[in-house]
This record gives C-alpha cells, sequence and structure tokens, in this order.
C-alpha cells in the first residue's frame, strides 16, 4: 500500500530518514535547511528517537557522532554556513570512521549569503571542506521523490561503508512541493545495518578489518570498548604515529571506497541513446535541464542530459565513457563553475567542454539552457 | 495541457498556503503538480510569490516562466511579479491594494478580494481562500469538488464552515 502526498523536499528527507530508521537528530535550524528539523522535531518523538537542538552547528555535529557510536543511526541538516562550522568535526568522522548523514541545503554564498536563494556553491566544500586527505560520499537529489530514496541510500552507503555521508541539496529542490508516492508502511523497506564483530569483546580490535576494508562496528554500552580518536591510529584504535600506521590508515580509508565505486557512483542518462552533444548537470540545474534538452530535441538537435545522482566520488568512468561518445560537453551549474573543474580534469581535453554558470540567486530558464547550448554546439 | 499561475503579495497573505492548497487540489483530480516559492528573509512584509504548476505530464522546471494566470496582492507585487505576463495572460488584483494597474494588453480583473474578507467574515485572513475561490471559477484550473477537499484538508479543525464560504464567495466574485 502506499500513499501520494505533495510535500517539500526537505519533508522527503525527513520521511526517508524515518524509514531507514533514525533514531537521532542533533541540529541548528538554518534557512533552507529547516524544515528539516521541524519535521524531525516532530516525528523523531513518535518512532521513540531524540531531537535536539543543540547551541550551535559545531556541537550538532559532536553530539550525533556520540549518538552514531552508542549504535543509532543518525542525522544534522544544515545550510552553507553551518557546514562551513561542522568540518572539522567532519575530518573526525571521516577519521573515526563514523556512519552519519548530514544534509546540507545550498544557499547563496559566502557567509550569510542570500538564505533564500539557490545555489550550488558548496559543491567543492563537500568534497574538501574539511582538512587532509580524506573520502567521503556526496549524493544529490533532483526531485522530492529522490530525496526520499537518496536518503535511505545515503544511510546505505553510510553503514556499510562506516563513512560520512552528505545529501548536498539547494534551496529549489529542498524547498519545492511535488507528488510523492510513499510506501504506508516503512517497516517493509529494507533496511541497511552496520557489521557487529563477530569475536568476543575481550579479542576485539577497532579498526581489524577483512577483505571488505571496513571495519566491525559495536555500539557503546554493548561490552567492546574502543578508543576513538581523530589521531592517525592502528587497528587496535590507539593513536600511532610511524609511517607504516599513516600509510596503512590513509590507503585503507580510500580503498574502502574506491576499490568499489561501481556500487557508490551512480549517474542518469536522459535521451543519450543516440546523443551527439551532452550538458551535465545536477541537483536543482537539472531540472531546467531535462526541458532544455526537451526543446533543443524538438528542434532536431541531438542533445542528452548526464545527471551526476553522486556527486562525490566524482563520476570518473562516465565522464570518461562520455567524452569518447559525443562531439561537445556543457556543464550547467548554479555557481561560478566547480564541477566543471572535475569534467575537465577526467576529459582531458578530448572534447571541447563549456561551462554554463549561473550564480544570480535565480535557476536558469530552459530558454536560457537551450539559448546556450545553440551557441556551444555548433 | 499545462497551466502555470503566479499567486503574489506580501508576507502573511496566506498565499503559500494558496499554492499549496492549488496543488493540492491538482493531485486529487489525479493531475501533477509542483508549488514552488520566492521570498525574502523577512517573516512578515516583504514581496513573496508561490507559483503552482499543474499538467498532465511529467514537469520538470519548477519555476513559471509564462504565466497564464497572475494574482497580485499588493502594490509592490503587481510590479515586480507582472513582466512576463503575455496577452494571454490573465491578471487578477486585489482592488484594496492595487490602484495602480501595471501595463497589460491582456484580461484584467479587479476584485475586493481582501474587502470581502473583512467585511463578511470579519477577517482579512480569508483572502487567500477567497482568491482561490476566484482563481477556480476564472480558470476551471481545478474542479471545484477537489478545491473544496484540498482546502478542507489544510485549515484548522472548526473553521470548515467559514472557509467553505470563503470559497463560495470568491466565485461569486467572478459575474
Amino acid at each position: 500500500m502506499s500513499k501520494i502526498l505533495l510535500l517539500q523536499g526537505n519533508q522527503a528527507v525527513v520521511e526517508g530518514a524515518i524509514a531507514a530508521g533514525v533514531k537521532f537528530f542533533g541540529g541548528y535550524p538554518i534557512t533552507p535547511s529547516t524544515d528539516v528539523a521541524e519535521s524531525l522535531a516532530e516525528q523523531l518523538p513518535r518512532v521513540g528517537g531524540k531531537f535536539i537542538q543543540m547551541e550551535d552547528e559545531i556541537a550538532s555535529m559532536g553530539a550525533i557522532i556520540g549518538a552514531a557510536l552508542t549504535g543509532k543511526k543518525v542525522m544534522t541538516a544544515t545550510s552553507g554556513p553551518g557546514f562551513s562550522l561542522k568540518q572539522e568535526l567532519i575530518g573526525y568522522a571521516c577519521m573515526a570512521e563514523i556512519p552519519l548523514v548530514i544534509v546540507n541545503v545550498q544557499r547563496v554564498g559566502p557567509s550569510t549569503g542570500q538564505p533564500t536563494s539557490p545555489s550550488q556553491g558548496d559543491v567543492m566544500q563537500a568534497r574538501w571542506g574539511t582538512h587532509g586527505d580524506h573520502w567521503l560520499i556526496a549524493l544529490t537529489p533532483a526531485s522530492v521523490s529522490e530525496c526520499f530514496e537518496l536518503t535511505l541510500r545515503a544511510y546505505a552507503l553510510s553503514e556499510k561503508y562506516r563513512v560520512p555521508v552528505i545529501l548536498l541539496m539547494d534551496e529549489i529542490i529542498g524547498h519545492m512541493r511535488e507528488k510523492i508516492e510513499l510506501p504506508e508502511n516503512y517497516d517493509e523497506i529494507p533496511k541497511v545495518e552496520r557489521k557487529l564483530p563477530t569475536c568476543p569483546p575481550e579479542e576485539f580490535k577497532a579498526y581489524a578489518t577483512d577483505e571488505s576494508l571496513v571495519p566491525a562496528m559495536p555500539p557503546f554500552g554493548s561490552g567492546y570498548r574502543w578508543h576513538v580518536t581523530g589521531l592517525v591510529h592502528d587497528e587496535t584504535g590507539f593513536p600511532k604515529g610511524t609511517p607504516a600506521a599513516t600509510l596503512s590508515a590513509t590507503n585503507r580509508q580510500h580503498d574502502k571506497l574506491y576499490n568499489n565505486l561501481d556500487d557508490i557512483v551512480e549517474v542518469e542518462n536522459y535521451a543519450m541513446e543516440d546523443a551527439e552533444y551532452a550538458i551535465v548537470a545536477y541537483g536543482g540545474a537539472a531540472r531546467a535541464a531535462y526541458e532544455a534538452v526537451d526543446l533543443a530535441r524538438a528542434g532536431g538537435m541531438k542533445v542528452g542530459l548526464v545527471r551526476p545522482i553522486t556527486i562525490w566520488p566524482f563520476a570518473e568512468k562516465q565522464i570518461k565513457a562520455l567524452a569518447s561518445k559525443v562531439k561537445h560537453i556543457m556543464v550547467h551549474e548554479l555557481n561560478y563553475g566547480q564541477y566543471v573543474l572535475e569534467v575537465e580534469r577526467v576529459v582531458k581535453g578530448a572534447v571541447p567542454v563549456t561551462l554554463f554558470a549561473k550564480y544570480d540567486n535565480d535557476p536558469a530558464t530552459p530558454d536560457a539552457i537551450l539559448a546556450e547550448m545553440k551557441k556551444a554546439f555548433k | 495541457m499545462k497551466k502555470e499561475l503566479r499567486l503574489s503579495g506580501t508576507g502573511g497573505q496566506g498565499l503559500i498556503l494558496a499554492g499549496i492548497i492549488l496543488a493540492e487540489a491538482a493531485l486529487l483530480d489525479g493531475k501533477l503538480a509542483i508549488q514552488s516559492q520566492s521570498y525574502g528573509p523577512e517573516a512578515r512584509g516583504g514581496s513573496s510569490k508561490s507559483e503552482v504548476i499543474i499538467s498532465d505530464k511529467a514537469i520538470h522546471f519548477p519555476k513559471v516562466t509564462k504565466p497564464n494566470l497572475l494574482l497580485a496582492m499588493s502594490q509592490e507585487a503587481s510590479k515586480k511579479y507582472s513582466e512576463d505576463l503575455t496577452a494571454e495572460s490573465i491578471l487578477v488584483t486585489d482592488s484594496l491594494f492595487v490602484q495602480t494597474l501595471p501595463a497589460h494588453s491582456g484580461k484584467v480583473y479587479e476584485l475586493p478580494i481582501t474587502h470581502t474578507a473583512k467585511e463578511v467574515l470579519g477577517k482579512a485572513l480569508f483572502a487567500n481562500i477567497i482568491a482561490l475561490g476566484a482563481i477556480v471559477k476564472l480558470t476551471g484550473i481545478v474542479s471545484e469538488e477537489s478545491l473544496i477537499n484540498a482546502v478542507l484538508n489544510r485549515v484548522p479543525k472548526g473553521t470548515e464552515e467559514l472557509n467553505k464560504k470563503a470559497i463560495q464567495l470568491g466565485m461569486d466574485l467572478i459575474k
């Protein structure tokens, strides 16, 4: 049985969180993400969960890391200014390998910027916002239904790989309302749980792994004791400063994700079968791009849309393949040009890459994208 | 058929709720709908718009680019949000607030929306529901039955009869 609703993207994230089994939210409200906190404040107590409005965004990150260590699925939600504050502890979560989901509904920045206007200016920050070599996953929904689906997926990936997952939304998708069909009963949705140790507590080594390279993670309070630190550590969890320990920890944190890119990286192809040209767009910007492709097709231009759903790790294989298929690629994003840098890196000049950047508070209309495509694809 | 509507005025007039109700009424009719909004950082005051697109087919771009109808419930909104009107667009204004009409070659309906809310129902806050009654009567964009059901799904308990009356008052503004 399912129910049909008109929901905001932010509300669909909340439904996804409840369906995934989230039991803890620590956050500090900020436009345009506030609806996530507002709805979870109402819904979490009904499913035996806890909602805490913390004193700020840094404390919110600390709270969800602590709650995750007790075995709970956890969430925080924010926008640019709060995302900046969370970066230090995002690095801690990468280093300590804590599964958690951070929702960032992007708005115009930097600083306070434009609280109610859409932007995709945090793409590079999602990847490189915290210091040091680190790897994480970021997913970018382009519809209200996808907000629900990708929230579920964010938890599946986060628990499976013990890694922070960023749900990188934007004001367009977060605030707009559209039709969504949701299951009546979330109990029927399969849930991904983190791996538990099979050895007795006295033999447990916190970061010992099998071939998956993902260590088992017992909840605090279950009798298993381990040391959690932001320092480089060996498999016991205690700090170790040797070159060999650093090399091993760094390589494993990279390889546990990058050995599994086919499982992690998702890209949608729209009207790409016979395409000679491609537009690459994601999240809210993709909405206009679908329509621009339809308009271009109606005018006889063989263009398709490539829409990264997993924005980090970068869809290297898919973009490489694209460069050998089409004559010209246009990247459209609501910032001065961020994702385009990665596209250019991978395409390596094999075909021209053009940027259509929009960064004036309003999304590009389908007509504006069509005009840019006509200019570029000659 | 794709229909695009823009409901505009001042923050606090209930236009975002009006857009949500219209979109939900469209879903009740078995159609697809997207509602979006744009407003400043103010909680009250400041120009605000709520946009609704209704179609039988998938709607990709969520913003209105070719409005079939613009509702303007403030002087500033009537100016700010009327730039993309075409000769086919319908302009509906609240005559209490909009004294100077923007340049528009298409049909214009100057309706006493808030005046009616105050005079007949005693409260200006029914203006958004009266406006919906008028818009639906004018365009048939959703069925009257779905409009009534969508309004009743959204309003506080105990106000059902007043809201039904507000819809009827809105419809009666269109001769």
